[in-house]
């Protein structure tokens, strides 16, 4: 195996890692924000 | 609005007084929506910086060659398996002295990250290592004591999702972060303590860096960038966290009136 594999492998894992973390992030965030405005419209308000 | 309206306790010191304004769940999501896209902003621009620097335009390491472009991985995921943990421990301190409830959701949504970080460490470390050492792993103080963290992290996103009660599992995980506190001068210092194969601190000596700026510069950037990115992970699902009791808090009333509006 070449160097070039491990430093791909490494930069690869790291890139999919974090992205699973925004991708299931952002999902969550996206379906709890549009629930709640659906159960409490007036929520958001100051 | 005016202090009355705070949930702090009236007897709470004002350092205390000030984090609880933020266990108001409105107050948060509103003041965190503002942080929260200058966060995913930052991230993606330092990151994309420090990335591209390190994989392009630094140079390769006289002895290491181009191997050495793992540490521009590998280095932050260390610090913030560290830094994190830290976090976790403060948060706990928090949950435990001042039942802060946003430090209990905070720790919570932590630890699976944190998990994942230190598992990333341990994975660019094992791939930097074959090349560098001739082995994917030795069981030195360094390496061993990182994946004793790592089963601290999972320990924790485990033991505060095993109990119905989600504030007795605050606590118990809150203990089991602040027992674990006690490895991370171990991690720190095991390659000061003991004979390790992993070699010495070389970024945060007391003295003077042991490294080149030309590769010390795009380390730093790679690290904020990471940081950055880490801090706009835990706080989506922090706010996703928040939205989702809110939710539960929302559907449980609803329940409740048509039980009452059936009977």
């Amino acid at each position: 195996m070449t160097h070039t594999f491990f430093i791909a492998a490494s930069y690869a894992l790291v890139l999919l890692g974090f992205g699973a973390l925004v991708l299931d992030a952002a999902r969550r965030h996206a379906s709890a924000k549009r629930l709640l405005a659906e159960l409490d419209p007036r929520g958001d308000r100051p | 609005m005016t202090a009355k309206a705070d949930s702090s306790p009236s007897g709470a010191a004002p350092g205390a007084r000030s984090l609880h304004r933020f266990a108001n769940p409105g107050r948060f999501l509103r003041a965190s929506a503002r942080v929260q896209t200058w966060l995913w902003a930052a991230a993606a621009l330092v990151l994309g910086a420090g990335l591209v620097w390190g994989l392009f335009l630094s140079p390769a390491d006289w002895q290491q060659g181009q191997t050495v472009r793992i540490m521009y991985v590998h280095v932050p995921m260390a610090w913030l398996a560290m830094g994190g943990y830290t976090a976790l421990a403060v948060a706990s301190i928090m949950s435990l002295i001042w039942r802060h409830p946003l430090a209990d959701l905070f720790a919570r949504e932590l630890s699976p990250v944190g998990a994942l970080v230190t598992a990333l460490c341990l994975a660019t470390g094992s791939l930097w290592g074959r090349p560098m050492w001739g082995t994917w792993w030795v069981w030195d103080a360094r390496l061993t004591s990182v994946l004793v963290l790592f089963f601290l992290w999972l320990g924790h996103a485990a033991l505060t999702r095993a109990f119905e009660d989600q504030e007795r599992g605050a606590r118990v995980g809150a203990i089991l972060a602040l027992v674990g506190i006690v490895n991370i001068p171990i991690v720190k210092f095991s390659v000061d303590w003991w004979n390790t194969l992993h070699q010495p601190a070389s970024v945060t000596r007391l003295d003077a860096p042991g490294m080149h700026v030309d590769i010390l510069y795009p380390l730093l950037t790679c690290a904020f960038g990471f940081s950055l990115l880490f801090g706009a992970v835990v706080l989506a699902r922090t706010r996703a966290a928040v939205m989702e009791r809110r939710i539960r808090a929302l559907q449980l009333a609803r329940a409740r009136r048509e039980e009452a509006a059936g009977a």
